[in-house]
């Protein structure tokens, strides 16, 4: 009796709480929805760096908020198809946008490159990496780590520059693969792969790379990392998601973007 | 369709890593549990705790910090380095060493809640009949904690095939070496391959089922015989 009793007085405080929050936050909505909205975007792992700079930059200029989530554009793409709550899709590729807009997923119009990603052979050793890569033929090293070539876009390009260089046979014993491209960073960074493949954004910042030593791979060997944005079918009419994806294109964000080492 | 040859090598993989870890588990697991059942040591608390941390923490802790213990700058890293044996993340024997960390409690637990339902009345029987400490571990109380013993294999068998976060976190993807079941399952997802993760999905969904439904048989079947 005395349980039930409680219990109907907790359901009637709970129901009265609510209301009140209710109205509360219909209100708090009201009034800034008229100037700022939010949004939810997914990010592809290699672009965190620069996004983050970029965010920051926009929520400033335009009282917009963005929630980013980092992750591998293939996880995304799982997720989005299963009514993951993201309005923006910055993918590492160019091809996973294009199917979400194939699928009913995302607006095929707003599909646009927003960098064109650097490949860099890497080392957390000052000295391992020389400035023309020659270390990948003398063949001094314990493991490379690549990203998994399967699913990410920079793991294909490595494969693509070790193939070009005749070199795919002999480094293939030693790879090890990251799931994506920041596992891969991290399997470099802590030295327990030697040498890595990764993105040039991981190394970069302020136009230059500030540890460990370098070879930023010639664009001629390996087929451009294009990388997609798109607006996602949910974020139809969202403010924030709009005008992210413009913002994206100004000359304040292509800045930013190239100061990581991205190209156009 | 059916399984790929890589699907293959990751199950064959995946099991040989089970088996080599069960069995190092069972010769490591058993003095841990026997000490655990039997000792007043103020260090029991503390020594449990450590045992049963994978229960609790997330893969991902265990794997990081496996990562940077055992990498070059890590001190395993640097002994297993200077004994030349090499580093071990990305081996199968990295694997080895995570997973018997990882899958501990699974084993240790059940083989000491027998040890502890034995009690000490057997064990003071066997002594009065001169038994020696050693043949009274084996041949009284071995024995009596199979049913511990069996439920240990299993479980500690079953978790070990289904880990991923510390592979995934050790491993780097090698195939024959570290692309274990659970990792190819997230790769196939991840590459958008549905149809191949379904099948060894549904594989391990299973399997799993099977292994537990073969747990709690058994331990239903031997508390009745308890019983009488």
């Amino acid at each position: 009796m005395s349980i039930s009793g409680s219990s109907g007085l907790a359901t009637a405080l709970t129901a009265r709480t609510s209301e009140t929050l209710v109205g509360a936050s219909l209100l708090l909505f009201a009034s800034i929805s008229a100037s700022a909205a939010e949004v939810d975007v997914a990010v592809a792992a290699n672009f965190t760096a620069p996004m983050n700079v970029i965010t920051a930059d926009f929520e400033r200029d335009t009282g917009h908020k963005a929630r980013l989530a980092f992750g591998s554009s293939g996880r995304f793409y799982a997720q989005i198809r299963n009514g993951a709550p993201f309005q923006v899709f910055l993918s590492a590729d160019d091809e996973t946008p294009a199917k979400l807009a194939q699928e009913g997923f995302a607006e095929p119009a707003s599909r646009f490159t927003y960098a064109i990603g650097s490949l860099v052979l890497w080392s957390a050793k000052p000295d391992l990496v020389d400035a023309k890569g020659e270390v990948l033929k003398a063949g001094k090293f314990t493991k490379l780590a690549i990203a998994n070539p399967k699913t990410a876009p920079y793991g294909r390009a490595a494969i693509e520059t070790l193939t070009k260089l005749g070199l795919l046979s002999a480094a293939e014993p030693k790879f090890v693969q990251g799931e994506n491209i920041a596992q891969t960073f991290q399997f470099t960074q802590t030295g327990n792969a030697d040498l890595g493949f990764v993105a040039l954004s991981q190394v970069m910042k302020d136009g230059r790379v500030t540890e460990g030593s370098a070879w930023v791979v010639p664009a001629e060997l390996h087929e451009p990392i294009r990388q997609d944005a798109i607006l996602l079918s949910t974020g139809r009419g969202n403010a924030a998601a709009e005008a992210l994806l413009k913002y994206l294109r100004t000359d304040r964000a292509k800045t930013v973007i190239r100061s990581f080492g991205y190209g156009f | 369709m059916g399984f790929s040859a890589a699907d293959l090598g990751a199950i064959w993989l995946t099991l040989r890593l089970a088996t080599v870890v069960t069995f190092l588990l069972l010769l490591i697991g058993t003095p841990i549990a026997w000490w655990l059942a039997r000792t007043r040591s103020w260090l029991k608390g503390p020594i449990g705790s450590v045992v049963a941390l994978p229960l609790v923490l997330p893969p991902t802790v265990l794997g990081f910090y496996l990562l940077l213990v055992m990498g070059p700058n890590g001190p395993v890293g640097r002994l297993t380095e200077s004994l030349g044996m090499g580093l071990l993340p990305f081996t199968f024997w990295g694997l080895v060493v995570a997973s018997i960390f990882y899958s501990m409690p699974f084993v240790v637990q059940p083989i000491q809640n027998a040890f502890e339902t034995i009690g000490e009345r057997p064990l003071e029987v066997a002594a009065t009949l001169r038994a020696s400490p050693w043949d009274r571990f084996f041949s009284v109380a071995l024995p009596l904690s199979k049913p511990g013993f069996i439920t240990a294999s299993i479980l500690g068998f079953a978790h070990t095939v289904g880990e991923f976060g510390v592979v995934l976190m050790i491993g780097g993807n090698i195939p024959d070496k570290t692309r274990v079941v659970s990792v190819q399952i997230f790769d196939h997802v991840e590459a958008l391959e549905y149809t191949e993760a379904h099948w060894l999905a549904g594989t391990m969904v299973i399997f799993s089922f099977l292994v537990l439904l073969a747990v709690y048989t058994f331990n239903q079947k031997t508390r009745e015989l308890e019983r009488g």
